[in-house]
């Protein structure tokens, strides 16, 4: 009610927060960063930027975009979200344009480039890269991809996405298909997903299983999963599916890879009997897992979901510089 | 014939004795209490027998006694140690060391990919097992575990 109320204006100044206040000037590196709470805000304000997504409330701002390896979704997704709210991107979406080129350390980089914008969004491929950042910087610091480590705009983005076609983040049954094991997407989402009373279903191949310790982590809070090494029916008991891409690389013996690259697809017609509410996640790029003909199902909401990433980054973006 | 030379170690009239240090690890020990760089007399033996260790080594420093803080950082290296601490030639008190709850500057961590490896980072890590040591970096939030625990 009260954001509907505050909605209507345009006035940035009259879009404070107690959320705003606790969230300025902080970081966001691991999803852990957020309380439940703050989470929480985080998704009803992204609902605002999705009902108003032009707005110039970060207009003499500038943000940095560090790309110190190429991820186009993401830095097309953030900047995409700046230039909606009038703010100006200065960086690089490639580290070999970049003076780490001449050998320049990540330490300095940061600490030139906080003294020339308002907030850094980095990438890069070193894990614990974000978190060393967020130490130097004078500024806020919004990890967008640590190695495997992290990527918590893509968890927030992904929660967005199940609370706004679920109408809820409580008791659902979410199943998770693919590279469980690497897949750092999947695990920051589950462990989010966690503090809502979620039901684990994990389909993966041998080699690709969810890690013991996210495994252990559930039974300690409670939480009931089950594994699966077949791609049956049991989806029709999902509320959500979140589908990722088996890769090439991850495995040891070539053979193994031929023997399940073919397994792990969705197809239309397994989502025959499955439920009304349920959609199909993907945190994109997809190669072959999901099959081009459940691009037109409902059920289909990957690209939906991509594009609520600009929605959450805004809200991102607003509530660590304090904006609203 | 000559009479072997024997050089006696004396017992310390103050000061801390380290003893049940693994013998593979006196030097680590050493190096994270900074022992090369003080002045105190100190002497060590190691590859001594014991029973418990196989092979133990021992220090004495005189005229030394460190925080708890401090002497907890030797507990990766040496989780057995056990100080006898000296005034006027007696033991006047007996500590174990405890694996504390975090470790700042001493471990390296296992992830080959973590930012620490890579810049001069001083390396941190949260303790999450004491019993068997597994520390989670501070950085990479990965796990290095007692068999990949490498000393800085």
């Amino acid at each position: 009610m009260l954001w509907q109320f505050l909605s209507n204006f345009d006035n940035s100044s009259i879009y404070s927060s107690q959320c705003a206040n606790r969230m300025k000037n902080r970081s966001l590196v691991s999803i852990d960063d957020f309380s439940t709470e703050e989470m929480i805000e985080i998704l009803d304000l992204t609902e605002e930027f999705e009902k108003q997504p032009v707005r110039k409330l970060l207009e003499g701002k500038v943000i940095a975009t560090l790309f110190f390896e190429p991820s186009t979704r993401t830095r097309l997704s953030f900047e995409s979200a700046i230039n909606r709210l009038g703010g100006k991107i200065v960086g690089f979406s490639d580290s070999s344009t970049s003076s780490v080129s001449k050998g320049e350390t990540l330490h300095d980089t940061i600490k030139m480039v906080s003294s020339y914008s308002d907030l850094i969004v980095i990438r890069h491929p070193m894990e614990g890269s974000a978190r060393f950042a967020s130490e130097i910087a004078s500024v806020p610091v919004i990890n967008a991809g640590d190695g495997a480590n992290q990527h918590p705009t893509q968890t927030m983005l992904d929660l967005y996405s199940i609370r706004k076609t679920q109408g809820t983040l409580k008791d659902l049954n979410i199943f998770m298909v693919g590279d469980l094991k690497y897949g750092r997407t999947v695990h920051s989402l589950m462990m989010a997903m966690s503090r809502w009373n979620a039901t684990f279903n994990f389909i993966a191949p041998e080699e690709l299983k969810m890690p013991d310790e996210f495994k252990l982590y559930l039974e300690n809070m409670g939480l009931k999963y089950y594994e699966h090494s077949d791609f049956t029916d049991i989806i029709t008991k999902a509320d959500i599916i979140y589908m990722t891409r088996v890769q090439k690389e991850r495995f040891s013996d070539p053979i193994e890879y031929e023997k399940v690259k073919n397994v792990y697809v969705l197809r239309n017609s397994m989502l025959k009997n499955t439920k009304s509410n349920m959609r199909i996640l993907h945190p994109l790029p997809r190669v072959n897992e999901i099959h081009t003909d459940v691009d037109s199902n409902p059920k289909a909401y990957y690209f939906e979901q991509a594009l609520n990433g600009v929605y959450t980054r805004q809200a991102i973006l607003c509530s660590l510089l304090g904006i609203k | 014939m000559k009479e072997p030379k024997q050089m006696s170690v004396s017992a310390i009239e103050s000061g801390t004795v380290i003893d049940h240090v693994p013998a593979k690890n006196l030097f680590k020990v050493i190096q994270i209490l900074g022992l090369d760089r003080i002045d105190s007399q100190i002497t060590f033996g190691t590859n001594l027998e014991s029973k418990k260790l196989g092979r133990k080594a021992i220090i004495k420093i005189s005229g030394k006694f460190f925080e708890d803080a401090d002497i907890n950082r030797i507990a990766l290296v040496a989780p057995d140690a056990k100080l006898n601490i000296i005034r006027g030639y007696e033991v006047v008190e007996k500590k174990v060391v405890e694996v504390p709850d975090t470790i700042i500057g001493i471990a390296k961590c296992m992830n080959p990919k973590c930012i620490t490896n890579f810049e001069q980072v001083i390396t941190r890590f949260r303790v999450v097992s004491k019993k068997n040591v597994a520390l989670k970096c501070h950085y990479c939030e990965k796990i290095t575990t007692q068999e990949n625990l490498q000393i800085i």
